[in-house]
């Protein structure tokens, strides 16, 4: 750890999760592939909506940015296209990025902008203690499912997908070495990826539901996933109900702010004097 | 360079004016009646390697352009009465984090999605109370084609010096209009830009030197690797639930505005002196009210006129000069009153205060407001 410790703020810790909360693994894993990749401190930029993953971005020692409630991935659309030079990775929730923030999701993944997206999924909104989410599994108790939740949830990993992200893993904060392998081929992706790393929540998830402590749940998330590439070789009673784990989906595409940028060349090309245009832009240089 | 003669729109004069401020990013949803300064923005800036996005919403749109101004671009999105509704989110997130951008907003008749796309005026409480929570921010408002592009380019200045956000509100009328416009010689504008540290060595994003000052601004992606949140912080900008804390900081952003309330401010006025009727208006109402103010005149009624080219901070000390002199004040308006409660607030009881709204979807005739001077008891 201590090499990886450096891309902490150390004088912001401790964290403000609760004991047995899955979200400082999770930062941990992307912390770790950050280190294999060496990328450089301050050509990264971590950018988080609201919620208790939302926080990481305070520890991390990089340009940070802690948005609004299920916006950090237009946020950070701003900041990668302004920038495509940075490495611009989101932190987000289940609640964050999939409810409140779904449209900004599926319209980053559709335009296949290079972020990679990180959404810790305790399948629970914590900050606000324990209201059932989007990604909530059907039947589970929360303080706004006092009967069991009614609703069906998101297949992000599906979704993301057909939305257009070109990378897409699932790993949980059992499955660390897996999670800091899909996080650091998401963030060697250049365009839109996604990271759905499943984390426990004991404080709400688990004791509404009596799923017992951290270590509990996490076997819990153990035996409801199962590797993609073992999963093949399953019958098919062996894998119902369960949740893919591993790399599901690398299809590799032209990245939009590069795109972006290649048009510009072309326009400013095919422009031979872009002087006296709507306005004489060329003296001002900022 | 010699000066520029154009024949222009208002939407395309704002645009010609953040261009001048040096514009590098626009992010926007379409929405009629501002929708030119979209799709101009999406043809010039990539000649100039600026960039041009339209996001999925208007929420998006504001957010992205807070993200490019933190890597130190200046950025600008434009909408209306709706967009500017879900604009209010972030807009409070750029007042309390102290990100300049400047959002044009060209009014149409609301509430709800109202009369598509016919002029209103009805904004300017939005614009300054639209987001939850005391914050400071700037409004512009122009009254004519030429004054599109001085304050949008002013708009971009003061954004800039004072890190706070800053609206343009003109209306559907301003922004269709066509007049002729003489822009002035690029080597003359000077853009104001924020600024910045020397060096990220000891770099604290919102030290400040007083109780009013705005603090140094670094980009993104230069090695000061700071941290930016909508929650109340510190001056090292790092989340803060001290009272003190608090307290300091919401009572600096708002000093910000206040204290600085003379430069910001800006008006016109036509007769004012010696007038004992005034007239106080902004935008398209104020070029019927300028007409009505002149015939009133002509005929030998002491009128005057005053135009407000900022709307907040509410130009206070020149409202409150007119106070007792001008014996009624009549405030036209398209809405029902909002700028009137201002002057009321300001006038108190020296001056009588008429409210002459409208509220369908109308431009007023000069003679409307002419007769709603000549008909008040």
């Amino acid at each position: 750890m201590s090499d990886a410790l450096k891309y902490f703020r150390q004088d912001r810790l401790p964290h403000i999760w609760c004991p047995g909360c899955g979200h400082g693994t999770v930062t941990g894993a992307l912390v770790r592939a950050i280190e294999r990749l060496g990328l450089d401190k301050n050509k990264v930029c971590v950018v988080s909506g609201i919620g208790c993953s939302s926080r990481a971005v305070g520890y991390l020692d990089f340009d940070t940015l802690h948005t609004a409630h299920g916006r950090a991935l237009a946020f950070a659309t701003g900041i990668k296209l302004s920038r495509p030079d940075l490495k611009v990775i989101v932190m987000t929730g289940d609640g964050d990025c999939t409810a409140i923030g779904g449209n900004h999701f599926i319209h980053a993944a559709r335009r296949n902008i290079g972020i990679t997206t990180i959404v810790m999924n305790n399948e629970i909104y914590g900050m606000t203690s324990g209201q059932y989410s989007p990604m909530t599994p059907k039947g589970l108790l929360g303080t706004t499912a006092p009967y069991g939740n009614a609703e069906r949830s998101f297949d992000l990993c599906e979704l993301a997908k057909a939305s257009g992200a070109t990378f897409v893993g699932r790993g949980t904060s059992f499955h660390v070495p897996l999670l800091i392998d899909l996080i650091e081929k998401a963030l060697q992706n250049d365009g839109f990826s996604v990271v759905e790393a499943i984390t426990q929540c004991p404080t709400y998830l688990g004791r509404k539901n009596k799923l017992g402590g951290a270590v509990e749940m996490l076997n819990w998330i153990k035996d409801k996933t199962v590797n993609a590439k073992a999963a093949a070789a399953l019958p098919p009673e062996k894998k119902a109900g369960k949740l893919l784990i591993g790399e599901l989906h690398n299809a590799p595409a032209p990245e939009f702010a590069g795109e972006y940028g290649e048009l510009i060349g072309k326009v400013q090309r095919s422009f031979e004097n872009i002087k006296g245009g709507l306005w004489e832009c060329a003296s001002n240089s900022d | 360079m010699p000066k520029t003669v154009k024949l222009m729109q208002g939407n395309e004069a704002c645009t010609a004016g953040a261009l001048a401020a040096g514009l590098k990013f626009y992010a926007g949803y379409p929405i009629t009646p501002s929708t030119e300064i979209a799709e101009l923005c999406a043809e010039e800036l990539p000649k100039i390697g600026g960039k041009f996005i339209q996001m999925e919403d208007e929420i998006g749109s504001i957010a992205a352009i807070i993200g490019a101004s933190l890597t130190g671009k200046k950025s600008m999105t434009a909408t209306s009465g709706p967009g500017f509704s879900l604009m209010q989110e972030c807009l409070g997130y750029a007042s309390l984090c102290e990100i300049p951008l400047v959002i044009v907003n060209v009014q149409r008749m609301g509430p709800s999605t109202g009369m598509p796309t016919s002029p209103a005026q009805a904004d300017v409480m939005q614009a300054r109370w639209g987001t939850h929570g005391d914050h400071p921010v700037i409004v512009l408002a122009p009254g004519n084609v030429r004054e599109c592009f001085e304050l949008t380019l002013r708009a971009f200045d003061l954004s800039e010096k004072y890190r706070v956000p800053a609206i343009v509100l003109t209306d559907e009328v301003i922004g269709h209009m066509r007049e002729k416009v003489e822009l002035p010689d690029p080597a003359d504008v000077k853009p104001v830009r924020r600024a910045a540290p020397k060096s990220p060595a000891g770099y604290k994003p919102y030290a400040v030197e007083s109780d009013s000052a705005t603090p140094l601004m670094a980009p993104f992606g230069e090695g000061y690797r700071w941290h930016v949140t909508g929650l109340f912080h510190d001056e090292s900008g790092f989340p803060s639930n001290k009272p003190e804390v608090a307290d300091k900081l919401l009572r600096r952003l708002m000093a910000k505005v206040e204290k600085n309330a003379a430069d910001i401010e800006d008006y016109a006025t036509e007769s004012l002196e010696d007038c004992d009727i005034a007239v106080i208006s902004f935008g398209s109402s104020a070029m019927s009210s300028l007409s009505a103010v002149r015939r009133l005149r002509k005929e030998g009624k002491k009128a005057g006129m005053l135009r407000l080219k900022t709307i907040w901070p509410f130009p206070e000390t020149v409202v409150r000069e007119l106070a007792g002199h001008a014996k009624t004040i009549f405030v036209p308006e398209m809405n029902l009153g909002q700028l009137a409660l201002e002057v009321e607030r300001v006038v108190g009881c020296r001056s009588r205060v008429v409210r002459v709204g409208k509220v369908n979807g109308e431009l007023f005739r000069p003679e409307e407001i002419y007769n709603a001077i000549m008909g008040a008891k």
